[in-house]
């Protein structure tokens, strides 16, 4: 049993680092109908933006962290709406093949410049957050798996008040669901388009930074699988659904963790993959998503 | 207080539009009928921004806005309630309500243009958590042009309101387009298939056909015109 809600644990914050890159990969298929691949990178130069803004904090305190933290997702939020605004706004209109194949190059364009610039070599990840162990009944749980599982909820709910409850949020839904009828009443979708490129970006400089700090090695290919299975995680949640790929997120992590410690541990990386062929055969709308038809 | 002069518009090869021109003067309920591909919608399309003309200009109050995108004219006065309405399907009638207003800043203005809505179309306050993919056809129809009445226009275009709604609602969405006008002093463009209610609402006319057009003058002499009632009104006796 307690080995059971251990590993429930680990694959929850696994998960919740899953759920945070999932989001973005579904708010920016939301209003542009796309798979947005160098979201994944995106994630790794949360990483690194965040081993480079450890130097200049004290290691090991709350206040510190998060402020490598915030200022991550800062330099994220700006490299994701950059991205936007040179690679893909040029192309709006143009068929979405050519889109996502942009998408690769810009995907590859980040994972190369990277290993010019951080070289290949892994390289540990610093401390930036106080580290201890605390005893829960007879779990031990380490603080960083608390600190994921935190700080991926803080930024859910915020997302989902962001999305729900302000004014830029209701059109980014509107211009999800309908981009003319959001021009005509006066929404520049421009401007929703980059400011969800910026947010999606900023979660996920946090899932880089939270996941960094849960496998201390970080080098420029690190965003490759995890952003491959949060992509996963988006479509069984059902793609372009908000809450959909928060859950598919935990799902796929926690099933993760599960094959891992089992006997098919060698599988632990095919199973995600393999979700993903039985949702586009039973179910490609995913859990949560249903394509809606529009009355006319 | 619009000025359309020799507008083409084409979609790739297609020419949808071949040198439309007209006016519509400040207060008036001006139509604009013809059959199906006749290029309707897309000159309100063009109008609206959501489409560059090939050539031609669109004056409004004076000034042009042939290339502004489209939300600057909204933020004019111009709007549109486009064809098959468009609601915002997952957002609530409250939240399509507000997207409406989505330009303005001043709450009290918001909430006043709210009342407004509501004095037209009791039935979008009893409906205001329902989901507006949910609504009627009709309902639908209201929310649309309600939405559009959120934004303080001077200027609405209306892109067939009576397509796919019960007879009986199509009087009632027809007497509110009146009421707007008279009340609100809101000019309005009226896009319709439906040439006889559009004809008996409407001040002038403009019949399109194939992106020209083809006939104009005041409605009332248009009703009459033997040649249109063959085409458009089923050749039947004046009602
Ligand atoms: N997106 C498009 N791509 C290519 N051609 C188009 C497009 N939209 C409209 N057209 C063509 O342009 C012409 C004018 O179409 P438009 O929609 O303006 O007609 P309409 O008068 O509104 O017709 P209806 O009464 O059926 O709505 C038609 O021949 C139509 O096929
Ligand atoms: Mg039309």
């Amino acid at each position: 049993m307690t080995e059971f809600l251990q590993q429930l644990l680990n694959g929850i914050s696994l998960g919740a680092i899953y759920a945070l890159i999932a989001l973005g990969y579904t708010m920016v298929y939301g209003v542009l109908r796309f798979i947005n691949f160098a979201h994944s990178d995106v994630f790794m130069v949360g990483a690194f933006a965040g081993y480079y803004l450890g130097r200049h904090v004290p290691a090991g305190t709350i206040a510190g962290g998060l402020a490598v933290m915030l200022g991550a997702m800062v330099i994220c939020a700006i490299l994701g709406m950059t991205i936007e605004r040179l690679a893909y706004r040029p192309l709006r209109g143009a068929p979405t093949l050519n889109v996502l194949i942009t998408a690769i190059g810009v995907s590859l364009f980040l994972e190369y410049t990277g290993q010019l610039i951080f070289g290949a070599t892994p390289r540990t990840f610093p401390q930036i957050f106080p580290v201890t162990t605390v005893q829960i009944g007879g779990l031990s749980v380490s603080s960083n798996q608390l600190l994921v599982i935190g700080v991926a909820l803080v930024l859910m709910i915020g997302l989902q008040l962001i999305v729900f409850r302000t004014r830029i949020g209701t059109a980014m839904r509107a211009v999800s669901l309908n981009p003319n009828a959001a021009r005509l009443v006066g929404v520049n979708n421009d401007v929703v388009i980059s400011f969800t490129f910026g947010l999606g970006s900023a979660l996920a400089a946090a899932g880089g930074i939270l996941y960094a700090m849960n496998y201390p090695s970080i080098d420029p290919l690190m965003g490759v699988m995890p952003g491959l299975k949060a992509f996963v995680a988006a479509i069984l949640g059902g793609i372009g659904n908000i809450p959909g790929a928060a859950l598919g997120g935990l799902l796929l992590g926690t099933v993760e963790t599960f094959v891992a410690g089992s006997a098919f541990s060698t599988y632990k990386d095919a199973i995600a993959f393999a979700i993903l062929i039985v949702i586009l055969l039973f179910r490609p709308a995913g859990l949560l998503g249903r394509f809606v038809a529009e009355k006319v | 207080m619009l000025t359309v002069s020799d507008l083409h518009v084409s979609y790739g090869a297609i020419n949808a539009l071949s040198g439309v021109s007209f006016t519509i003067p400040q207060g008036a309920i001006v139509t604009l009928i013809g059959g199906n591909g006749a290029g309707k919608t897309t000159t309100l399309r063009t109008i609206s921004g959501l489409l560059r003309p090939r050539s031609g200009s669109i004056l409004f109050r004076g000034e042009s806005i042939t290339t502004l995108p489209a939300h600057t004219i909204v933020a004019r006065g111009l709007c549109h309630v486009p064809e098959g309405r468009m609601v915002f399907a997952n957002l609530s009638v409250d939240e399509n309500l507000s997207m409406g207003a989505y330009l303005l800043r001043d709450r009290e203005r918001i909430a006043r243009n709210r009342e407004f809505v509501f004095g037209v179309f009791p039935r979008l306050k009893e409906r205001l958590r329902q989901t507006a993919g949910t609504l009627s056809g009709g309902e639908q129809q209201m929310l649309a042009i309600g939405r559009a009445l959120m934004g303080d226009p001077t200027f609405l275009m209306l892109d067939e309101p009576s397509l796919g709604i019960a007879p009986r609602l199509i009087a009632t969405i027809f007497e509110k387009i009146v009421e707007i006008n008279r009340s609100q002093g809101i000019t309005i463009l009226l896009v319709e298939q439906n040439a006889n209610l559009a004809l008996e609402v409407s001040s002038q006319a403009y019949v399109l056909e194939t992106g020209r057009v083809v006939m104009q003058g005041p409605s009332a002499e248009l009703r009459d015109d033997p040649q249109l009632r063959a085409t458009y009104l089923g050749g039947g006796p004046v009602t």
